[in-house]
């Protein structure tokens, strides 16, 4: 691995970069509160974060990723639009003791911006894309905004749609979740049995906790209505399944996804917004023709995003990370935001990576 | 060089483990007074029996400190990320059985599996405006188990003791804990959700893989596995 301060000056060409794009620099805290952490990502970020505690913050965190505490300092005091660029360290327990950092660099490119969709999701890919080219990199693409219409798309119940995007990231839970909302698997055990008693609220201990009377009662109307709730048709799950199975070039999907939008009309805007921005990244200088798309890229990483989504990689290094990630995390400024929101998308790089690629080949 | 055997220093868990070496031909026996922690091994040469807390053996294991421990299983898994590459487990011994299982009020009929803890959380999560609580000192385990089953929108507590009453007190939710009988959660108005326990513990003879085998130390490790009828 080459040393610090070849990576920080690594670092700092690649900011340079981004700040003669126009992106003002800025820096964030590396002790971050763990709450707003673990709010948004969920006890799973224990497992992957620093945990430390600090007397006056209480609960802290090594900073995991920049896009929170940036998405904080923005919408707390940001212009609009805005372009950021940032430089430091990331931290992430390693617990398979693998070869991986436990702690690494990051250079990044974030872009908020109101007015402009698709020509703000291309500046990002296009300039990463520039950036990154002398590479030589595989480039991933996916829209996870084309899952969530396709999803919110079908005909069923708003509970279980609901039920289908939360686990939208989790692809086990969610395949559950959709085999058993088509009746494909059975009802879960026992729920049939609880429906079918005179009062399925009789119990013989008394409720103890916080959870009250009211909202089990709740539950148990739901249950009842998810039971007489028709099936999912097949055609229907043929048709998201098909969708996430899509994996050809920028262009060619664009025909694909306007076929699928004739048998899924809900998924029709999330399309028009594809196809704009395919057009936008032609634009700007990015041969679409060969560029990848997955349907299904982005539903294993980090649940925020939920719009455009991309990666590069080392070919034929699949132990090396990601060398560049991004995407559009406009739900994240929603959650961050309390009550406000804004359109956001960026990317981040890991300069040693870059440093090792050249380094491998030059040797 | 001798080979150091860590042996729980008190109650059942060490006199269960002296009973089961006793039955292989190894005597270990507390030396001096009651109250000192001081041990012997006799029947094999190059034997030192250390007597330490159940919950430092992991620990003392992953360091190298002792070559040989005995200890729950769930303790290894919950004190050691990637225990296999810190511990081996050479037997289990047959006592010291417990479950960990999460738990959730009686009168949440509409609770049976993770499955309903899943929805239940995202719903309390909606409603009270934070995560649902469980109440344990198992983080790992459990928070491997909830992800693995695509459980969301809970949070852990930590709670080292009197864990069954948290939810009474509307500190947690629900908890998560090692039971043996069921007996207490009987008693404060839980049930135990179905699918099986997070982990079923027992006592386990573990080999560390960090310590330092000298070629002396190989030789009484040998002679132990020969009398013990493991490994090889």
């Amino acid at each position: 691995m080459a040393d610090k301060a070849a990576i920080r000056a690594e670092a700092a060409r690649l900011m340079a970069i981004f700040e003669a794009e126009g992106a003002q620099p800025v820096e964030t805290p590396i002790l971050q509160p763990a709450e707003v952490l673990l709010d948004l990502y969920g006890e799973d970020i224990r497992a992957r974060a620093y945990v430390t505690s600090d007397p006056a913050m209480g609960e802290a965190m090594l900073r995991p990723d920049f896009t929170v505490p940036i998405v904080g300092m923005h919408m707390a005091n940001g212009a609009d639009p805005a372009r950021y660029t940032y430089a430091g360290e990331v931290f992430r327990k390693q617990e398979d003791e693998s070869e991986r950092a436990p702690e690494y660099f990051q250079v990044g490119y974030e872009l908020f911006d109101r007015a402009r969709l698709a020509g703000a999701d291309a500046e990002v890919f296009a300039l990463f894309h520039r950036v990154l080219a002398p590479y030589g990199l595989s480039v991933a693409t996916g829209d996870l905004g084309l899952l969530h219409a396709a999803i919110a798309g079908l005909t069923t119940t708003e509970r279980r749609k609901a039920a289908l995007l939360r686990h939208l990231w989790r692809p086990r839970r969610f395949r559950t979740l959709l085999d058993r909302f088509s009746g494909r698997t059975p009802m879960p055990e026992g729920r049939a049995d609880l429906l079918a008693k005179p009062d399925p609220m009789a119990c013989d201990a008394p409720l103890v906790g916080l959870r009250s009377e009211a909202e089990i009662a709740a539950r148990i109307d739901w249950l009842r209505e998810d039971m007489q709730a028709a099936p999912i048709p097949d055609q229907e799950v043929g048709l998201l399944d098909d969708l996430m199975g899509l994996s050809e070039s920028m262009t060619n999907v664009t025909e694909h996804l306007r076929d699928l939008a004739v048998d899924m009309p809900a998924i029709g805007p999330a399309v028009d917004r594809f196809a704009a921005r395919a057009e936008a990244l032609a634009a700007a200088g990015v041969d679409i023709d060969t560029l990848a798309f997955e349907g299904a890229y982005g539903r294993t990483s980090m649940e925020y995003y939920d719009g455009f989504v991309f990666g590069f990689y080392a070919e034929g290094r699949p132990d090396l990370p990601p060398v560049a990630t991004g995407g559009r995390y406009d739900a994240l400024t929603r959650v961050l935001g309390q009550g406000r929101e804004i359109p956001a998308v960026g990317g981040v790089i890991r300069p040693e990576l870059l440093l090792r690629l050249a380094e491998e080949a030059g040797a | 060089m001798t080979v150091k055997l860590g042996v729980p220093s008190k109650g059942r868990l060490m006199e269960k483990t002296f009973d089961w070496f006793g039955a292989r031909g190894v005597t270990l026996a507390r030396t001096g007074s009651e109250r000192e922690y001081a041990g012997a091994a006799l029947g094999i040469e190059g034997l030192e029996l250390v007597l330490l807390s159940a919950g430092e053996i992991p620990r003392e294991l992953a360091a190298g400190r002792i070559h040989l421990g005995v200890t729950g299983s769930d303790l290894v898994r919950e004190k050691l990320g990637n225990w296999q590459q810190k511990v081996v487990e050479l037997d289990k011994m047959g006592f010291g059985h417990a479950d960990l299982i999460i738990a959730v009020p009686r009168a949440w009929v509409d609770c049976t599996t993770l499955d309903d803890l899943d929805a239940i959380a995202a719903e309390f999560r909606r409603r009270h405006g934070f995560r649902l609580r469980i109440a344990t000192k198992y983080h790992r385990l459990v928070r491997d188990w909830l992800r693995e089953h695509g459980v969301a929108d809970y949070q852990l507590v930590d709670s080292q003791g009197a864990t069954e009453g948290a939810v009474k007190n509307e500190t947690a939710e629900a908890i998560a804990d090692i039971t043996s009988t069921g007996e207490t959660l009987r008693a404060n108005h839980l049930k135990v959700l179905s699918g099986g326990p997070v982990h079923r513990s027992q006592a386990v003879l573990f080999k560390s893989r960090r310590a330092a085998w000298s070629d002396e130390d190989r030789r009484v490790m040998a002679a132990l596995e020969a009398k013990l009828g493991i490994g090889g």
